[in-house]
């Protein structure tokens, strides 16, 4: 497995090799899943809409529905203004979403089409229907910054703030699946919050079966609540590297103060959003939430000489690296290599900040990296455990590692989507996967007379 | 309204008057019906279409496991075509690169001041550290808007690191399917690889197969019937297929075409330069599979293979006569549904047919006019623009490996009775009110689940949770839901066993809730407090 992999280290100017991010526009088209009865829309050729319909079908076993404006040479000579005209008409007509939210490729990008105007021109919107759109070129950053580049979309479009605030909160979920969605709202439930959460995958993305076909479940962030974050009283953006943008964007169109906070994955995070909601609802912390904090930390502590001090890999998306560094240097392991894709140096502050925090050395924080070279790394210097996306199988097993599988894209397991890893709640079950993967390595690697019955 | 109105009546006017032409309803009069294909997909229509690149890149060079595949573009393309699509392939030396994504990882400077000399660097970086023999090069869209000349890259990279290098214009834009990046691979795979291998033709039963991808081991399971009757397989087009074989395919006899619609130009154009015949095979269900190694067999006249042809026939169906008796008996009278690439919706008809399965609807992403209706049609259909924008090759005679063929008389025979030179296309088989659907999309997919109510649905993953959440089962038949081989004996009994799975998998009975059925709450009538009631009075 990975036989070409070299050890040896070089300096690669050019070449991207088995990569750990993808491209902006399937970031859009998932954030616009979020959003109730709408329609994602793929302003390019069709491959760009069929490969993220594909990925996305992939990680959520779900159906994951858009369209395109299906380009082809000609579209690249004379504009794509005429395929998207054609298009709307035809999605309002045939599958009648409520809004079509139009994400732009690098195709588009590259022919400057302008969709601010082709939008404006458009003659066959029906009535109270409507269409938005963000330019996503892939280019440049990852699929972690078109899905708040489309997030910023719809709040250009749509946010409005009214004389009087709504006495709400903004929830910026972050680039998370629909079971992490669930626990925020559950968990701003139990501390009594009036949240609008967008977007809100929930319900989409995750539901249930019943015998018959729904292209729009009920789930999603409606239309009116995306208006009404311009009269919320503030928003929380978690996951700040893929949050702030779009919560600076309806801090400029309406004057909505933000709140940055880390993806609430392990203990800290996860208090800190409580606290944060505790102060914005002025309820206190209600018992029934006290007591998972109090559950999860005594199983860390029952289970600790399990990982303490073992080494971790952690590679994916910037804000879920993060977060899942901060939940194992919580349990007292090391994060020794921690890696995102994404090209966002902030990344590499914030997790340099999280080792110093605890007094961790030793350690290697990369953005803008990739797979290969986390292979190197390892086959240098090994670890004890991998947490991260699929892609990083093909490591696992060429270095026998065990891999928990975390982040986006999942695409060779189940259920993982409709389970959370943020919240108390959260951070108990990555605690178990962690702690289950090294323990069945052990038991896996143990000789007869060191087998144990009771761990 | 017959069931093709009603699909139809739907659409607007601009709509209709395209996609009517890409509906065909079938009956049994016998007479030719033709259908719109290969042309464009109406914009905003949910398509399951994919681009030139998916077919270049992701369909058939991807398979080639001793070549670095470098996707010159922004990073999603080669992303998303990495690891994706199931072809099996073996290293022998383990050095597979299959399992790598190649990049060029453009940024906004890259699109703003030319994407060359980054090109360039990514090739030098990748001799240094992966010293490939071959690397092709498999430009994105925005390549091609920029003027990238990545044939000039390509051909310094050959200069310069003593490596072949081929490039490919495959830009997603180009045509209108997966198909026309088909077409460049085959152009580019003929221009520069076939051929280039110094190997003689001087072997008796050689033969290359073409259009096998390997999905699922599919290509490892014929190639292991056609060894043991005594064939030579000198390469596969290309699953687990390598730069190292097929450099070399000039040398085989016979070209075995398993997908007509992906690799027929390279079946047509080796005939041309090297004299090697070609003949359509299905090794998709148990009387296909038969009638093709008789065919083959019938091409070569020889009686030893003659022989260990029926030999291995009758012990294939040895071993698999039981399973093969339990699961007709289960499946009979079921029927289908199937949407798929260019040629699988067609085999796997047969082989739903050797299990007494009725398919009353199929169709095709991306095939064209002789994929549905023989390539009788060929002369007939009319290119378009988006057509004629991919290069036609036309190759000439090559003395050095030129081959004799069969005898004119043996040529003409076979042509009678074999599919020698032929493929009857997908219409033949079907008849009796079924339809046939070109370029599928995703509202004509809900219609024909409500209208003719399958037993089992089998498409792609784009299709197979809003079909399986409509109460339908449905099977992934470009990566067979992971499962596999379903080529030849053992894989019809392996794709019977996986189909019966899926339409009786338990769960299907837990949809509805008991509480739909069964009153949760009791009462008498008459009696004002109900059960439950009473305590809440």
């Amino acid at each position: 497995m990975l036989d070409a992999t070299p050890k040896e280290v070089s300096e690669r100017k050019a070449l991207r090799v088995n990569p750990c991010k993808t491209c902006q526009p399937v970031g859009a088209m998932y954030a616009a899943l979020g959003v109730h009865r709408c329609m994602p829309h793929s302003h390019g050729s069709q491959g760009c809409c069929s490969y993220h319909r594909t990925f996305l079908a992939r990680h959520f076993k779900e159906p994951a529905i858009a369209t395109t404006s299906s380009f082809t040479e000609g579209a690249c000579v004379f504009g794509g203004g005429s395929n998207l005209k054609k298009a709307v008409k035809n999605i309002f007509d045939i599958y009648d979403p409520d809004i079509i939210a139009v994400h732009t490729t690098c195709l588009s990008e590259t022919i400057g089409d302008d969709l601010n105007s082709y939008i404006q021109q458009l003659e066959n919107v029906p009535e109270g229907k409507i269409v938005v759109h963000t330019n996503t070129p892939s280019y440049s950053g990852s699929h972690v910054t078109g899905f708040g580049n489309m997030m910023s979309g719809f709040i250009k479009y749509l946010s409005k703030a009214d004389a009087v605030k709504n006495g709400k909160i903004g929830i910026f979920p972050g680039f998370v699946n629909p079971g992490d969605m669930r626990e925020m709202k559950r968990i701003a439930g139990l501390m009594k919050t009036d949240y609008i959460m967008f977007p809100d995958t929930s319900g989409v993305l995750d539901a249930p079966i019943k015998g018959h076909y729904e292209m729009y479940p009920k789930g999603g962030t409606k239309i009116e609540e995306i208006v009404a974050l311009g009269s919320c009283e503030k928003v929380l953006a978690l996951g700040e590297l893929t949050c702030a943008p779009p919560a600076i964007t309806l801090k400029s169109k309406c004057d909505v103060d933000f709140d940055s906070l880390p993806l609430p994955i392990g203990i800290e995070a996860t208090d800190k959003y409580v606290m944060a909601l505790s102060h914005f609802a002025k309820t206190e912390v209600p018992t029934a939430l006290e007591d998972e904090r109090g559950q999860l930390v005594d199983v860390i502590l029952d289970a600790h000489p399990n990982f303490d001090k073992k080494t971790v890999a952690i590679y994916g998306d910037p804000d879920t690296v993060l977060g899942l560094a901060s939940l194992v240097l919580e349990m007292g392991m090391v994060p020794k290599y921690l890696l995102t894709g994404t090209p966002n140096e902030e990344f590499v502050k914030k997790g340099q900040a999280l080792l110093d925090k605890f007094g961790v050395e030793g350690c290697k924080v990369k953005a803008n990296g990739d797979l290969f070279e986390l292979h190197q790394w390892i086959k240098n210097d090994k670890v004890d455990l991998m947490i991260g996306t699929t892609h990083g199988k093909y490591i696992a097993r060429a270095e026998d590692i065990p891999l928990v599988r975390a982040g986006f894209p999942i695409l060779d397991r189940y259920v993982h989507s409709y389970m959370p890893l943020v919240g108390y709640r959260g951070a108990m079950r990555l605690l178990e996967l962690i702690c289950n993967a090294l323990m069945d390595r052990r038991d896996r690697d143990a000789k007869d007379e060191d087998f144990e019955l009771v761990m | 309204m017959n069931e093709r109105e009603k699909i139809l009546d739907k659409y607007s006017a601009r709509v209709f008057k395209n996609r009517k032409d890409h509906i065909v309803e079938l009956d049994d009069s016998g007479m030719p019906k033709q259908i719109a294909a290969n042309s464009r997909s109406v914009p905003g229509l949910m398509v399951n279409r994919g681009c030139c690149y998916a077919g270049c890149k992701g369909v058939v060079l991807g398979p080639l496991h001793d070549v670095v595949v470098l996707t010159h573009g922004p990073i999603g393309c080669g992303y998303y075509s990495w690891g994706t699509r199931r072809n099996k392939g073996r290293a022998e030396d383990g050095r597979n690169f299959m399992q790598y994504c190649f990049s060029t990882d453009m940024q906004e400077p890259d699109i703003v001041f030319g994407g060359e000399k980054k090109l360039k660097q990514a090739i030098k970086e990748i001799v240094e550290i992966f010293h490939p023999e071959c690397i092709m090069i498999c430009s994105t869209c925005p390549v091609g808007l920029i003027g990238d000349d990545t044939s000039a890259v390509a051909k310094w990279a050959e200069e310069t690191y003593k490596v072949k290098c081929v490039a490919y214009s495959c830009e997603g834009y180009k045509g209108v399917s997966q198909s026309a990046g088909h077409h460049i691979a085959n152009n580019g795979l003929m221009k520069h690889i076939i051929g280039s291998g110094n190997a003689k033709p001087d072997k008796k039963f050689a033969i290359n197969i073409l259009g096998e991808y390997n999905i699922g081991g599919d290509g490892w399971e014929s190639e292991r019937l056609l060894k043991l009757i005594g064939y030579e397989v000198i390469s596969v087009f290309t699953g687990d297929g390598s730069y190292e074989k097929i450099k070399n395919a000039h040398v085989a006899n016979l070209n075995l075409l398993q997908c007509h619609r992906s690799i027929s130009y390279i079946a047509e154009m080796m005939k041309t330069k090297y004299n090697i015949d070609w003949i359509k095979i299905n090794f998709i269900g148990i009387d296909e599979t038969i009638r093709s190694l008789r065919e083959v067999a019938a091409y070569f006249n020889d009686p030893g293979i003659n022989a260990r042809t029926e030999e291995v026939i009758a012990s294939e169906l040895e071993e698999i006569e039981e399973d093969r008796a339990y699961y007709r008996e289960k499946l009979t009278g079921k029927t289908a549904g199937i949407f798929v690439g260019g040629s699988r919706s067609h085999h796997y008809q047969n082989l739903l047919a050797d299990f007494g399965m009725k398919t009353l609807i199929a169709g095709y992403e991306f095939a064209h006019r002789d994929d549905y209706e023989g390539r009788e049609v060929i002369p007939d259909i009319k290119l378009d623009a988006d057509t004629k924008n991919i290069e036609q090759l036309t190759v000439e005679p090559d003395n050095r490996y030129y081959h004799l063929s069969i005898d004119k008389e043996h040529f003409d025979a076979l042509k009678e009775k074999t599919d020698l030179e032929y493929y009857a296309g997908m219409f033949k088989d079907m008849g009796d009110g079924t339809i046939t659907i070109d370029d599928f999309n995703h509202y004509e997919t809900e219609k024909l689940l409500e209208l003719f109510k399958p037993d089992i649905f089998y498409s792609g993953i784009k299709d197979k949770y809003m079909v399986q959440k409509s109460g339908t089962p449905s099977r992934q038949m470009h990566s067979y839901d992971y499962s596999g081989p379903y080529a030849c004996f053992k894989g019809a009994i392996n794709f019977a066993r996986d189909t019966y799975m899926s339409i009786f998998t338990p769960a299907w009975n837990y949809i509805t809730p008991p509480w739909y059925s069964k009153p949760t709450l009791e009462g008498r009538i008459g009696v004002e407090a109900i059960a439950g009631g009473e305590q809440n009075a």
